[in-house]
């Protein structure tokens, strides 16, 4: 448990959630936005992304292990998982966010003549940024205490120093682990509340 | 109750709206049923008629943004199903009866949208927008830069009308542009309004459920009840009308 070992496994931590929140972000941006425009596709894929959420993430790591491609011991089913659970909160306010914006306004949009693409890109996406970017900002706050548990299947962050404090009733250990994700959630959570802020407030 | 025919414009005129024998249903439920009616270039046609009578659906089936059940829609000659709606709506100005500007543009933005969409160069859009509110008395050092939610509700309407005019587009449409002004206000617009699209010498379709707007703006008055149009005739006839829903507006006036 050298600075050295912390700081190593704090970057592990932080590349592990990146990879999974650039995952859920690449297809649940997207995603929300075909689901924006389909009743019955929002009906289904919400539904699938909301099973996932409420299955335990230790059992969701395991589940993983024996998937082909996929599975298997290490970094990718950590990865995957994550990125699982971050689908939905991305999804979910993307789906929130364009459909709330006023529909006199999107009417009138239609009306001077946009195009679907002009239509997402000039007014939905602008009128809906505050409510997509809150939701990644749920998703990178949860990620990032989720991701401890990656350790449990050999994805390594700063599970790694948790599982071991556990397994020896060791506090410090267990805090060494702990400090720096909670330190990173909270800067994740303040970094991200601003830039909301900053957003218009339309 | 005899149905007058308008007068027959010179064959050779493709009217610049044409309504024929076009219904449209919502769900199960009839909106307009059977509505014929032709209006010519330099023509302002108003729509009048109670709340729920059909006006805004007929206005939304001109610029595509509704298609018929049944019977055809022209805009120069040309079925809405056969116009590209992009190509349709860029040339047809459209006031929405709830403003619909986009909140998070100013008001130069708003109503240099359809400029931009049409790729005019920037400084000729932001002159065309200046010339605009000068016109609706918005003077652009004050208003250019606010948003949306920094105005009156009719500020916020005025400025929907400049964005409709800005691209200089051949056609017309005005759902109840001027709901929100004050009487005096209303007024003073209406009259602008009369000279500008005289001046302009395009097609307008307004919309209104006010009979002294009608009567003050049109070149002839479309009486729409219960989805079905009653009654086309100049104001001057209009006046002298017997059937029972002109008299019941008409009554209004007093
Ligand atoms: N999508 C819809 N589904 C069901 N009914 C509809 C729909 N759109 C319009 N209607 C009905 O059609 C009728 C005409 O509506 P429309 O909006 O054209 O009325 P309007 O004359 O513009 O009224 P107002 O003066 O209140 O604006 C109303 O009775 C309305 O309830
Ligand atoms: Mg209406």
């Amino acid at each position: 448990m050298t600075p050295a070992e912390i700081w190593r496994l704090t970057v592990e931590h932080a590349a592990l959630t990146g990879a999974a929140l650039g995952i859920a972000a690449g297809l649940g941006l997207p995603g929300g936005v075909a689901m924006a425009r389909s009743v019955r596709t929002r009906g289904i894929f919400l539904g699938a992304a909301g099973v996932v959420q409420t299955i335990p993430s230790l059992a969701l790591f395991g589940f993983l292990i024996p998937l082909p491609f996929i599975g298997g011991i290490g970094k990718g089913t950590a990865i995957v998982a994550l990125a699982l659970y971050a689908l939905l909160p991305v999804l979910r306010n993307t789906v929130t966010g364009i459909l709330g914006v006023d529909p006199a306004v999107r009417e009138s949009a239609v009306a001077m003549g946009m195009t679907q693409a002009q239509l997402l890109w000039q007014v939905e996406l602008p009128l809906a940024a505050r409510t997509i970017l809150a939701g990644i900002r749920i998703a990178t706050v949860t990620t990032i205490g989720t991701a401890t548990i990656a350790a449990a299947i050999g994805g390594g962050g700063l599970g790694v120093f948790i599982f071991r404090g556990l397994a020896s009733v060791d506090t410090a250990q267990i805090l060494a682990g702990a400090i720096p994700a909670a330190a990173m959630a909270l800067l994740a959570e303040g970094g991200l509340t601003w830039a909301e802020r900053r957003l218009s407030p339309y | 109750m005899a149905v007058q025919r308008e007068p027959a414009a010179s064959p050779r005129v493709t009217p610049a709206v044409e309504f024929r024998n076009v219904s449209y249903t919502a769900g199960d439920t009839p909106v307009l049923r059977g509505v014929t009616l032709a209006v010519q270039p330099g023509e302002t046609l108003v729509l009048l008629g109670r709340s729920g009578s059909g006006k805004t659906t007929a206005l939304k089936l001109i610029n595509a943004l509704l298609m018929p059940a049944s019977g055809e829609v022209r805009v120069a000659g040309q079925s809405t199903t056969a116009w590209d709606p992009v190509r349709l709506r860029r040339r047809t100005g459209y006031v929405i009866q709830e403003t619909g500007l986009f909140p998070h543009w100013t008001v130069a933005a708003n109503v240099g949208t359809v400029p931009r969409l049409e790729g005019w160069p920037p400084d000729r859009i932001a002159a065309r927008t200046r010339e605009l509110l000068t016109l609706l008395h918005l003077p652009p050092d004050e208003y250019a830069g606010r948003f949306p939610h920094q105005l009156s509700g009719g500020q916020r309407q005025r400025v929907g009308v400049a964005r409709a005019l800005a691209a200089d587009p051949d056609l017309l449409l005005f759902d109840e542009p001027f709901g929100a002004l004050d009487p005096v206000t209303r007024t003073e617009v209406q009259r602008e309004f009369r000279t500008l699209v005289a001046s302009l010498g395009k097609a307008a379709v307004f919309v209104t459920h006010d009979v002294r707007e009608a009567l003050l703006l049109a070149t002839r008055i479309g009486l729409l009840r219960n989805g079905a149009l009653e009654l086309v005739e100049t104001p001057g006839n209009f006046r002298a009308s017997s059937h029972p829903e002109a008299r019941a507006f008409l009554e209004c006036l007093q």
